[in-house]
């Protein structure tokens, strides 16, 4: 029996401890009492038949650094080691971590290859961090482990230093085909197997299962009827989306937009009821793919021509040149993230990467964005069964930073949003753009060809992970799936990566035919849709495990990370094999796609253990009739209470530091930062710009073909504060990305989007009422501004069940996320001040309604009009095309989107990342005279530019702007001075130093 | 450029910084070449075909345990003669970020004592990356600064101005840590090639030095990246830059040319 040996390795006496002095931080930042000194030593656990000697030499060769740490070997005790016992800590107290058994431990991948390859050696490895802690009573030091240092739904955490005889391990067990009788059920049976089996089906779908069967004349096996569960899952349908939905109004308050009744008679798909309501055939259908349809329609004169793959593959795919296209998409991992902010962030991008990799013939991915939504991160009395919000940012963070860092993909865009309804359900938004050859935009599966999965092992990782996320999370929820919860190995996707673009680029041409990624439903999925039209054979005890004990069913529907399936003609495995070799990633042939009727068949050693018709699978999920309503007043009434005006006025530009300081707007460059954004050497416009990087940007620009003078503009667009009408809040999202893709260079006639819907329960009425605004405001917004949606995804059971039994919605989420094509990259504009004595227009009009804002939501603004400003999507493009004119013609210096804090906070952040100061006249912005000056700094009204012009320019500015109808006007200009000015028709000339702007906008706000 | 010198870009797996490495190659004229180190290891002779060498930034082997030190093991182990005979025979190699964290590992730096030879086995690392002293990744640029005495070949010559003379960088273990009397020997023998700027000196590294070369000045290690600054539109203010300012090459692509153009004149 081999013996478990220990190493540990701390810095040498002189040598700093960083990270023990990162969790005594960590501490500090959680609130919980801080030790005198924390001491880190990472701790290696080597299972194998080791002699003293061997592992002194792994020690000081491979694991301590010789100039600046030190190892001590403990080897097992029946190796002559003292016992782990005698070994007692030397400081107050012992908090040692280590993965729990099954959780993926990267570095012990690497540490196990590399003693194989260096020294020859087989070893079993186990990684862990020992904190010797100063200062803390053991008490104090578990709730401190618990909730800082590591979290026990992945880690197992000692008190003292652990050292286990022998690791534990799988036990094969025995394979049998198990049926689960439910052809006799009554319907409360059947939901009841619905839940205790976690297939999360509804009732509708347990009785077309049971029909099914009925119909088959036998009982499903548990290996099918866990397949139908993952497949009808609402990740994976999208059965909000697609169903028949009826859709009626109450209270609509005047100025809001009526869609019920006749308003959308004549669009396809919408039926008109006497009763006043509307009834949509395939929401989803009729809306945001219906925009994209008509755009591209070939029988059109003006129709789009640059989309080359909308909403059927794994992203969505637009011409960049005439040889290369551009890839899209966006994921949530929202559940995940909530219980394990690390992991599930990190295998949120993660999984969002293969979807690019698995896009056609794969392309490769070169930019990323990350979006979250959270809790104030002050938030007190956080509910039982969620973690702070602190936490969860800094984890989601760092999951992000170390997977995308890992794989050498620039994060190069993102936000933060804090509503206090995100405190049980924060969102996690990973999107990915690749680049690919436009001849590798489809692929396809021909019967024959091998089933081929490369990448990583399969494990019990995840599973459930696709029924899980489509069910409403509860306070007990945390235990009860924490196998739901991944780490990821971003070395293991990079080398998949790696393998698949060599394989695809091969000079005889592509070595596989069809590609996917394994996601929510593992193989299920990726192999139920790649044999779709095909049918297939899968000899499920082929696949290699990460452990003994795995059932067939578990096989086949674990979410382990970082796997691919390929469609391969058989003639090519063996050059397949060679590449996958050559880079170090693992092949397996799972069988091959076509069968004679049709179907999956599933087996297990030559024995059957289930069959699938694909026709059902993929067709046979009831769509039932929704109801929705909107109800405009029990919508406004879910918005949270304004603040105590806390450091609002007196004067204007005293609220304007405030804002700043907000933490929606306030700077992120800590996260930035954590992120290698400029990996792949493609940056043009980064997320920081300006002197000292000290402004935010509006979008990222970056090269995605080197060498081509064209770029591409990458932004994004949330526009939750205005969640009280989800079809206003739907349209401002659209036209804030649209505004921030043009500010940073992005040609509007050649831009694309992508929708990420999240939103609370839509089994409430008046949730679903909300879904169909935001849904019927995606096709006005598409078309007005002919921006085709060429990818989406949902995330509709986001809201949490408290202890007390109390209900937390999620305000309605909708992320707009966009790229755009930059014609020269020497014309991307960024919104630093260039130089004193330009002029500073502002393009569009402002009115008086304040709703929304974030000005509203400091407080204090009683005297306001707390409706939301309208948006006009036709005047929005209008705008779009005249200031993209403006900068594509290089007549612009800087130009900045006003959409968040209104114009002053705008013209500060291009002031102090400028380096400069501005002199602004508020009787200039284009509004009607009974605008007050304080809407006319801080009102967000939508389709507003801030550009700065050089005094030779504003001519042609303005001719371009009022040749196209656009209210402009040029409502101050750039100073030398360190100071911002304002003056209005009633505000008296107020000034600030820019630096104390500044320094209210980098006031911490997490980390 | 189908005559320019060959250069050899080593990849593995997690190596992800190759490709800007390949462009900084090309746009100073050399035809650069990616290898896997696998292919390496069968085969160290290919790496005889070579008249410039570099290895990647990345995250080698996930930088498991610490950053570089699987692949420098790796390396010490197989190709250590031959990028050894390579020094030998006047290829310059260069190692950014990752690169130099292996590099350091592999034995590679900072190489044998002014006028000694390498020794046949690689030596026990005598210079460390350690974490950063802020303890976690950034990504930033720093205004450098090139010391007067450095031999380093790569950054010979270079006048740097404080708008233009910068590099990126972006790392979490970056911070240079080796004994006081190797840092004396380094600073009077000419090896540091490069130093972080006193005001963005982020990572805590001894005595500011962002980049060291061997006794030949040939073997270049440094934490920033220099293959990511040779367009200008690659300066996070280019915005803002004069096209006077912008007339001269960014200072990445000069290191590049410098190594280059050596090798041409070495013809």
């Amino acid at each position: 029996m081999p013996a478990v040996h220990r190493v540990e390795v701390r810095p040498k006496p002189g040598h700093r401890d960083t990270r023990g002095e990162a969790a005594s931080r960590a501490a500090a930042a959680a609130g919980l009492p801080v030790p005198e000194r924390i001491e880190h030593a990472s701790v290696y656990l080597l299972e194998g038949d080791l002699t003293a000697a061997q592992l002194r030499r792994v020690a000081d060769e491979l694991l301590a650094d010789p100039v600046t740490q030190a190892a001590l070997v403990q080897p097992a005790p029946s190796a002559g080691g003292v016992p782990v016992a005698e070994r007692l800590p030397r400081l107050d107290a012992v908090v040692e971590v280590h993965p729990l058994p099954g959780v993926t431990d990267p570095a012990a991948e690497s540490v196990e290859l590399a003693v194989h390859s260096l020294f020859g050696l087989e070893v079993r490895v186990r990684t862990g961090d020992r904190y010797d802690l100063a200062g803390l009573a053991p008490a104090a030091a578990a709730t401190l482990g618990a909730r800082v240092l590591a979290n026990p739904v992945i880690h197992g955490i000692h008190a003292e230093p652990w050292h286990p005889e022998r690791f534990p391990a799988g036990t094969p067990r025995e394979v049998r085909v198990v049926e689960v009788p439910l052809r006799t059920l009554s319907d409360a049976e059947l939901e009841r197997l619905s839940r205790d089996a976690h297939l999360f089906l509804s009732l509708d779908e347990m009785r077309a299962i049971q029909a099914e069967y009925r119909r088959l004349g036998r009982e499903p096996r548990e290996i099918e009827l866990e397949t139908l569960a993952q497949t009808w899952s609402e990740h994976c349908v999208h059965k909000t989306l697609k169903s028949t939905v009826r859709y009626r109004e109450a209270n609509l308050a005047p100025g809001q937009r009526a869609l019920a009744g006749d308003a959308l008679a004549g669009r396809a798909g919408h039926e008109p009821a006497a009763d006043g309501s509307v009834t949509v055939r395939n929401l989803l259908k009729r809306t945001v793919a219906a925009a994209t349809h008509e755009l591209i329609d070939p029988a059109r004169p003006d129709r789009i021509d640059w989309c080359l793959s909308v909403f059927v593959d794994n992203s969505g795919v637009i011409a960049f040149d005439d040889v290369h296209a551009v890839c899209f998409k966006c994921e949530t991992h929202n559940r995940p993230s909530a219980i394990e902010p690390y992991g599930g962030a990190a295998t949120g991008i993660g999984g969002c990467i293969r979807d690019i990799m698995g896009t056609g013939l794969g392309a490769k991915p070169i930019a990323a964005t990350d979006i979250f939504c959270v809790a104030p991160l002050d938030t007190p009395d956080v509910p039982a069964g969620c973690l702070p919000p602190r936490r969860i940012l800094t984890q989601v963070v760092a999951g992000v930073r170390d997977y995308g860092n890992r794989m050498g993909i620039p994060t190069v865009n993102g936000a933060v949003w804090f509503d206090p309804r995100y405190v049980g359900n924060p969102l996690v938004f990973c999107g990915v753009v690749g680049v690919m050859p436009r001849t590798m935009v489809k692929g396809q599966v021909h019967a024959g060809d091998r089933i081929v999965a490369i990448g990583g092992r399969t494990g019990r990782d995840g599973i459930h992970g696709a029924t899980f996320s489509s069910a409403e999370v509860e306070h007990g929820h945390a235990s009860e799936f924490s196998h739901a919860v991944q780490i990821g190995n971003a070395i293991t996707e990079k080398k998949a990566l790696d393998a698949m673009l060599a394989a695809r680029d091969r000079a005889g041409g592509p070595l596989y035919r069809a590609a996917t990624d394994c996601g929510a439903g593992g193989f299920s999925s990726a192999v139920g849709e790649m044999a779709k039209d095909t049918g297939a054979t899968v000899h499920l005890d082929r696949a290699p495990v990460k452990y003994a004990g795995l059932t067939p069913t578990e096989v086949w529907i674990s979410e382990a990370q970082e796997r691919m399936v390929l469609a391969v003609p058989p003639a090519n495995i063996a050059e397949l094999r060679a590449v996958c070799e050559a880079h170090g990633s693992e092949l397996c042939e799972l069988g091959e796609f076509g069968s004679a009727d049709g179907t999956i068949k599933l087996l297990w050693n030559g024995t059957e253990v289930g069959s699938l018709d694909t026709h059902f699978l993929h067709e046979g999920v009831p769509m039932p009739t929704r109801e929705a309503v909107w109800d405009a007043a029990w919508s406004a009434a879910q918005v949270p209470p304004a603040g105590d005006g806390r450091g609002v006025g007196p004067r204007l530009v005293d609220t304007c530091r405030a804002l700043l300081a907000h933490p929606n707007l306030a700077s992120k460059a800590w996260i930035i930062r954590q992120y290698d954004h400029e990996v792949q050497g493609g940056s043009v416009v980064k997320p920081l710009v300006g002197v000292g990087d000290g402004g935010p940007s509006d979008g990222a620009v970056i090269h995605p073909v080197p060498g081509s003078p064209r770029a591409l503009a990458i932004a994004n667009g949330l526009a939750t504060g205005w969640s009280s009408d989800a079809h206003a809040m739907t349209l401002a999202a659209i036209d804030e990305c649209v505004r921030n893709l043009v500010c940073t260079g992005a040609d509007p006639a050649r831009i694309a989007i992508l929708d990420n819907f999240c939103w609370p329960s839509c089994d409430d009425p008046r949730n679903m009422g909300a879904l169909v605004r935001a849904a019927e405001a995606c096709y006005e917004g598409a078309i007005a501004y002919r921006a085709p949606f060429i990818s989406g995804k949902d995330s509709l059971k986001n809201q949490f069940r408290t202890q007390d039994g109390r209900t937390i919605m999620i305000p309605p989420t909708l992320l707009v996320s966009g790229f755009g094509i930059v014609e020269h990259a020497d014309r991307a504009c960024t919104m630093d001040l260039k130089a004193p004595g330009n002029v500073l227009f502002l393009v569009g009009t402002t009115g008086t309604r304040m709703g929304g804002s974030h000005r509203a939501m400091l407080g204090s603004a009683t005297h306001h009009d707390l409706r939301l400003p309208e948006v006009d999507p036709a005047r929005g493009a209008a705008a779009a095309r005249a200031v993209a004119a403006c900068i594509a013609d290089g007549l612009v210096r800087a130009a900045h989107d006003p959409s968040e804090g209104g114009l002053l906070p705008a013209v500060a952040e291009m002031c102090f990342a400028g380096g400069l100061g501005a002199s602004i006249d508020l009787s200039r912005v284009p509004a009607a005279a009974d605008v007050a000056d304080e809407c006319r700094a801080f009102a967000e009204d939508p389709h507003r530019y801030l550009l700065e012009v050089e005094p030779a320019h504003v001519g042609a500015v303005e001719r371009t702007l009022a040749d196209a109808g656009l209210a402009h006007a040029s409502i101050g200009h750039v100073t030398e001075g360190a100071l911002l000015e304002v003056v209005g028709a009633r505000t008296a000339r107020e000034s600030i130093a820019v630096a104390e702007l500044q320094a209210a906008w980098n006031a911490p706000t997490g980390g | 450029m189908d005559h320019g010198p060959r250069a050899l870009v080593i990849t593995a797996a997690g190596i992800n910084c190759d490709l800007e490495l390949m462009h900084a190659f090309a746009a100073a004229g050399a035809r650069p070449e990616a290898v896997h180190l696998e292919a390496l290891v069968r085969e160290p002779a290919r790496i005889d075909r070579f008249r410039l060498i570099g290895l990647p930034g990345g995250f080698s082997f996930g930088d498991d345990v610490a950053a570089g030190r699987i692949m420098g093991a790796l390396m010490r182990r197989s190709v250590y003669p031959a990028l050894v005979a390579a020094i030998e025979r006047g290829v310059p190699i260069i190692c950014p970020c990752n690169g130099f964290q292996i590099a350091v590992q592999a034995g590679l730096l900072p190489g044998p004592d002014a006028g000694a030879a390498w020794p046949d086995a690689a030596a026990v690392p005598t210079v460390a990356l350690a974490q950063n002293a802020g303890g976690s990744f950034r990504d930033a640029w720093t205004r450098v600064e090139i010391p007067a005495n450095t031999r380093c070949v790569w950054t010979q010559g270079l006048e740097l101005d404080d708008a233009t003379g910068l590099l990126p960088s972006a790392h979490g273990e970056g911070r240079l840590v080796a004994g006081d009397a190797l840092l004396d020997r380094l600073e009077v023998d000419g090896q540091v090639a490069v130093r972080y700027h006193d005001a963005d000196h982020f990572n805590g590294s001894m005595r500011r030095i962002a980049g060291i070369c061997d006794p030949s000045g040939l073997v270049f290690g440094l934490m920033p990246h220099p293959e990511r600054f040779t367009r200008w539109t690659q300066h996070p203010r280019w915005t803002r830059l004069s096209p006077h300012q912008r007339r001269a090459e960014p200072l990445g692509l000069r290191m590049f040319r410098n190594a280059v153009e050596r090798t041409l004149v070495a013809t």
